[in-house]
């Protein structure tokens, strides 16, 4: 809904679980604002109808799970390199291969990271309420089409799957920002302009050297102006549970929990992984003691607040490898690290 | 050879008859001496010129000698990865209604890594038209088997020859679309011989006739010789796809829908 609200026309997915609710919404209502929603025969298929779609000025969006999004990483790869406006949806899922239907967060490295190969970066979301899904999604497409860069909206297998009251509200993220004509857009010359070329290639002379130098500058821009993150108890602090999605609001019990036994504890909350809050974590290592980064994970995120950290602080680590984290296993954690630092 | 021109400067007292298609850019081609992706390139801007269809036209080349078309035919264009045009060209068609998109695709890509999604094109019948090239061999990597490369037939990667029981057998990609309902317009041509050009030219220009009346899939698939990827010289290579291609891939008309 917050897709179709933010203009997107072109939708293109193939069925997985845990999101087959989104591809079912845009079948039911992208017809009633003249849009398209088309069911491809594989993730491969639908990512480069997306490639096409984007290429041909659209705001074209696809969604999918583990399984799917190790398909579609070919064609991200490829809208990395052609820098055409995507947004997509990767709801996440248990264990690598088919692995599991669980809650998880296994796929931070791959949404971060790159992924696909070569050598590229999206923007990485992570919401953790159904409202501010819904308010990133909005963000996702102004940003996709400011930067040209593929936005990727990472979600908790259990943030896909429930439901909570939201406000339908058109996103403004006070910003006004004047979004670039799309002059590169394959719409047919008319005869009255140079063709436009959409290209994956590189092949020219110099021309990776060219695209990587032209690329660095753009992620560095895009780290300078696009991070984004959110706090709690944080101000008297002198620990800080780094989690992002679902699992900070496990931590947020946790870090209740604690308070009213007198633990100085708060919350770090990265909602752009990338760009990684990098420097907020690091300006707090003077007086934070210990970061507790908690995933539904065997630890991803985690080695983004070491290098934030870097050797600062304490760091250590709650996680799984799927399912549900509970408030006492992070307490517990919380309990430990203060107790470390106390014998320190 | 002397090369046609647009530039070219008509002398007093002649006219011009035959000439560089005007969507065709006046540049040369990497293709190799003999392989015919030159002529089929020039087939497709007589096409898109008669039809007056250059400024509302889309193309789509991916993976493949003919992966650079775009400096070539001066239209709108997309590369796409290996074996993906259908499924790109479906995202511009779908966005673009009222343009003329269509892929233009080896027998390596399409027959073997992009199987899925050109079989799946048809079967949605979108109003996209495929140039499907067989040579019978991937010409761009050096030669290698691909999916309609000949029993006996020796590449790269069958230095003994294609041995069935390794391999299996050559795949007809114009008979097995015939089965799929969504496909309007089918056939199969070569072009190895001036008549064999000209027939070709027309297959073209119905399959894009197809599409602008909304009809359906549309797709023609043409026998060309890969002299660099068979290993013989220019016209040996037209001797052999006669010979050889020709008894294996039958020419001619494989589904019409307004035939009925």
């Amino acid at each position: 809904m917050a897709a179709i609200m933010a203009g997107c026309r072109k939708y293109f997915a193939y069925p997985i679980t845990p999101q087959n609710e989104i591809p079912e919404y845009m079948a039911a209502h992208m017809p009633e604002v003249g849009g398209v929603f088309l069911q491809a025969e594989s993730e491969l298929a639908a990512i480069n109808m997306v490639y096409g779609a984007a290429a041909a000025g659209e705001r074209a969006m696809t969604s999918t799970s583990g399984p799917g999004y190790s398909l579609m990483l070919e064609g991200i790869s490829g809208i990395a390199r052609a820098e055409l406006p995507v947004v997509l949806v990767l709801v996440m899922r248990g264990g690598p291969g088919i692995g599991s239907l669980e809650n998880a967060q296994l796929d931070y490295f791959s949404a971060t990271k790159g992924g696909g190969h070569g050598g590229y970066r999206n923007i990485v979301l992570a919401a953790s309420s159904v409202q501010e899904l819904f308010d990133l999604t909005q963000l996702a497409f102004e940003l996709a089409d400011y930067y040209r860069v593929l936005v990727m909206l990472l979600v908790d297998g259990i943030l896909g799957q429930i439901m909570e009251p939201i406000e339908i509200m058109p996103f403004s993220n006070g910003k006004t920002r004047s979004l670039p004509a799309k002059t590169w857009a394959l719409t047919g010359t008319g005869r009255q302009r140079p063709q436009n070329i959409i290209s994956t290639m590189l092949m020219r002379e110099d021309e990776t050297y060219q695209w990587h130098q032209r690329m660095a500058v753009k992620y560095q821009k895009i780290q300078a102006e696009e991070v984004r993150y959110d706090s709690y108890c944080l101000e008297d602090a002198r620990i800080a549970v780094v989690a992002y999605g679902m699992t900070s609001r496990v931590a947020e019990t946790a870090i209740d929990e604690c308070r009213e036994q007198g633990l100085p504890v708060g919350l770090i909350r990265p909602i752009s992984l990338f760009p990684f809050p990098y420097q907020f974590i690091s300006q707090y290592t003077h007086r934070i003691e210990g970061f507790l980064v908690t995933e539904v994970s065997m630890g991803q995120m985690v080695e983004d607040v070491r290098l934030a950290v870097n050797g600062r602080s304490e760091v250590s680590f709650v996680g799984r490898g799927g399912g549900l984290l509970s408030h006492q296993e992070i307490t517990r954690g919380i309990r430990e690290l203060w107790l470390k630092l106390a014998t320190k | 050879m002397v090369e046609v021109s647009n530039k070219m400067t008509v002398m007093p007292g002649l006219r011009k008859i035959y000439g560089r298609p005007q969507s065709l850019k006046d540049v040369r081609t990497h293709y190799c001496p003999g392989c015919g992706h030159g002529i089929i390139h020039r087939l497709l801007c007589e096409v898109i010129d008669e039809l007056d269809i250059q400024g509302r036209t889309i193309g789509v080349s991916p993976v493949g000698c003919s992966v650079f078309a775009f400096d070539y035919i001066n239209i709108d264009f997309a590369d796409s990865l290996h074996g993906r045009a259908p499924a790109v060209a479906t995202g511009i068609k779908r966005s673009q209604p009222d343009k003329i998109v269509f892929t233009y695709q080896g027998d390596g890509d399409l027959a073997a890594i992009g199987l899925a999604e050109i079989v799946h094109a048809a079967v949605r019948s979108e109003k996209i038209t495929t140039i499907f090239v067989n040579n019978a061999n991937y010409g761009m990597t050096g030669g290698q088997m691909a999916p309609t490369t000949l029993i006996g037939q020796k590449t790269t990667t069958t230095p003994f020859g294609r041995d069935h029981r390794e391999c299996g057998y050559p795949l007809r990609i114009a008979e097995l679309l015939a089965t799929v309902e969504g496909v309007v317009y089918l056939c199969r041509e070569a072009v190895d011989t001036s008549a064999r050009v000209i027939q070709a030219k027309k297959s073209i220009k119905t399959a894009f006739e197809r599409q602008m009346a909304g009809d359906g899939f549309s797709l023609v698939e043409i026998l060309s010789p890969c002299p660099s990827g068979w290993g013989m010289p220019p016209i040996k290579a037209r001797e052999w796809l006669r010979e050889n291609m020709m008894p294996q891939y039958k020419l001619g008309k494989f589904k019409d829908t307004r035939e009925g």
